[in-house]
């Protein structure tokens, strides 16, 4: 299916998103790990509109856009399927993966970054989300059923990532007590291959992350006085 | 008459809703339309959108869709007869649903903030309007359609801003023509389709709309 590139770095959660699409179709690739402080001209040039990773390159076509890119690998490999075959269940996974992408990941990140008044209520934003994510995942082993699919790959950064921001902005949003679903579902994802291969260390989101909320703070405060 | 088992519920100023009613015309689907106010939403609206109580909500055999360019992709799925709304080459596709994203994450802000604004923010809207227009005129190119020869999914979710060109242009003070000529050229091109036409309410009902919504909102 001809030669297969992507852009990425290791702690960037929508660039696991690929990777995991790439190995649950047995696609091999070659990672082109990107230093976000410095992009390098082929970033720059594959994706001119937004300058952000992920890129795949497929026979040095950029494709950006996780969830675009999502649906070109399952479309162009066709072993194990990640969007259902029925238009209705693929509209329903498509609506799903854009809540996640708009409401769940702005609603966590909301909630670590925000300080003083304003905190009580990103987390209750943050939690309304998760909420609707929950009832989504009740029953079901994955999103796609008994197999991980298209939806279990957009929330994967539940399962790790989350948890980063969680320590850092001081809350607790994916509980067992409050989302036993979804918590079930989060340590069962990162526990199967070829997820758990792609999980970047822990000290590596840390550093990523802090660096993120402590720029947003100080824009913040910077506005404010 | 209209087929029972399709209904859309709709909001007539929406761009959003109007991407739907294209598509919808494209395949040829006959449908109801049943009109939303937003200071009393229908119970169906909240009980077929729970997450987002928003219009365009296409209910199809007591089934509902959410979110308008789902709703056009679900659309060219169900009904796969042509016209194709997005292309059969992969890679092209994977474009198409790109551009699709990037007008979602753009346009509709950028069209609000021009006609809402006002005072020393107004330079600074307008700029970002015309340079997320000049993007997508530089994507458009030399093409008759964004995806081409064939009218397609890109178009269907940028045309419908153009109904909306007649008041940012008023508000903002500025000329779209000048700016960007050939996404114009590109606008009139795809009215001359019975499914544009028919789907996007004249220039001048939605301003009337939008001076409206600024009076009773206090934004003059």
């Amino acid at each position: 299916m001809g030669e297969v590139k992507v852009i990425a770095t290791p702690q960037s959660f929508p660039c696991a998103r690929i990777e995991w699409a790439l190995r649950i179709k047995g696609v091999e690739y070659e990672y082109l790990k990107e230093d976000l402080a410095n992009k390098s001209p082929l970033l720059l040039q594959s994706n001119p509109a937004h300058k952000k990773v992920p890129v795949l390159l497929h026979h040095d076509n950029p494709i950006a856009e996780s969830l675009v890119i999502l649906e070109y690998i399952d479309e162009t490999w066709k072993e194990n399927p990640l969007l259902p075959l029925d238009p209705y269940e693929r509209a329903q996974a498509r609506f799903w993966a854009k809540f996640i992408d708009d409401k769940c990941v702005f609603g966590v990140w909301g909630a670590t970054v925000a300080q003083g008044e304003e905190k009580e209520k990103a987390i209750d934003a943050a939690l309304e989300s998760l909420a609707f994510i929950e009832k989504e995942i009740e029953g079901k082993k994955y999103f796609g059923g008994e197999k991980i699919g298209y939806l279990d790959i957009v929330v994967g950064w539940m399962s790790h990532w989350l948890n980063v921001l969680e320590e850092l902005g001081e809350i607790e949003l994916l509980t067992a007590e409050r989302f036993p679903s979804l918590h079930a579902w989060s340590h069962n994802f990162i526990q199967t291959p070829p997820i758990k291969d792609c999980i970047p260390p822990r000290e590596t989101v840390v550093e990523y992350f802090s660096f993120g909320i402590n720029y947003v703070r100080s824009l913040e405060a910077s506005t404010k006085s | 008459m209209a087929e029972a088992n399709v209904v859309l519920l709709d909001f007539w100023p929406s761009s959003y809703g109007m991407r739907v009613k294209i598509a919808l015309a494209e395949k040829g689907i006959t449908y109801e339309c049943k009109q939303e106010d937003f200071q009393a939403k229908s119970s169906l609206l909240l009980e077929t959108n729970p997450v987002h109580k928003m219009i365009p909500v296409l209910i199809h055999n007591g089934k509902p869709i959410c979110e308008s360019l789902n709703i056009v992709q679900y659309i060219d799925e169900a009904w796969n007869h042509k016209p194709s709304l997005l292309p059969s080459d992969l890679y092209k596709r994977s474009q198409a649903r790109f551009w699709g994203d990037y007008i979602d994450k753009n346009v509709y802000n950028s069209v609000k903030r021009v006609w809402t604004g006002k005072g020393k923010e107004q330079e600074e809207h307008n700029k970002q309007f015309i340079e997320c227009l000049k993007t997508l005129e530089d994507e458009l190119a030399n093409k008759p359609y964004f995806g081409g020869e064939d009218f397609g999914y890109v178009d269907v979710a940028l045309v419908p801003f153009t109904s909306w060109f007649y008041t940012v242009e008023t508000f903002g003070k500025l000329s779209i023509e000048e700016e960007c000529p050939k996404l114009v050229a590109w606008a009139k091109r795809c009215m001359q389709k019975d499914s544009v036409a028919t789907s996007l309410p004249h220039p001048h009902k939605i301003y009337a709309f939008a001076l409206q919504y600024k009076q009773r909102h206090g934004l003059e």
